[in-house]
């Protein structure tokens, strides 16, 4: 199972690499911040199933702040693109 | 490892890999799409499943144990936050002006 756990694993970091051509060649800047969100949704994961591979239950909690945090960054990032404005009430 | 056990792996196996499989789908997406809404729709479509059963797969895979309510807790703020972040590019992006991608129709050709 561990062989297995492995196998995805690195799938994934191969698949997240791909998604960096599109962080570098996107021509809109929000195409940058799309791939960087799914960039992160697939480290998150990665990091759960790194939890269990290394036997460490804590790294589960790490994957959830990440993924909190890849959250707020793409909505204040797209934030900042709408209104070139980050505080004041939202629209 | 009881019948019991090897089901669950089993089942987790399967789950991993069709989640493993629509994260390389989502990517192609990313990749191949001509305009940037389709990539927006593609990828965080494929990105909220593929979480979603691979962290699926790993909380069967955890059985009955504390840990899996976090995994469960993960798997469904992924399931929450994808799509939101996926309206908000699209959101901003037509706010500033990006328009959709047509192809042009020559004598009536399917767009």
């Amino acid at each position: 199972m561990v062989v297995f756990l492995w196998g995805v694993a690195v799938f994934l970091l191969a698949v997240a690499s791909i998604c960096l051509y599109r962080a570098y060649m996107g021509p809109t800047a929000l195409d940058r911040v799309l791939a960087v969100n799914v960039i992160g949704t697939k480290t998150m994961v990665l990091l759960v199933m790194l939890a269990f591979v290394f036997g460490r239950p804590l790294y589960i909690d790490v994957a959830l702040v990440y993924a909190l945090l890849n959250f707020v960054t793409t909505v204040v990032a797209t934030r900042c693109f709408e209104t070139g404005v980050l505080e004041g009430d939202w629209q | 490892m009881s019948v019991w056990d090897s089901i669950r792996y089993a089942v987790a196996a399967v789950l991993m890999s069709i989640g493993a499989f629509f994260f390389l789908v989502g990517t192609l997406g990313l990749l191949r799409f001509p305009d940037f809404y389709s990539r927006t729709h593609g990828a965080t479509k494929c990105d909220t499943v593929g979480a979603g059963s691979i962290l699926g797969g790993l909380a069967l895979l955890r059985g009955f144990e504390p840990d899996v309510l976090k995994i469960v807790a993960i798997a469904s703020l992924v399931l929450l936050t994808s799509p939101t972040a996926g309206h908000a590019l699209a959101r901003a992006a037509y706010r500033t002006g990006l328009r959709p991608w047509t192809r042009r129709i020559e004598g009536g050709g399917q767009t």
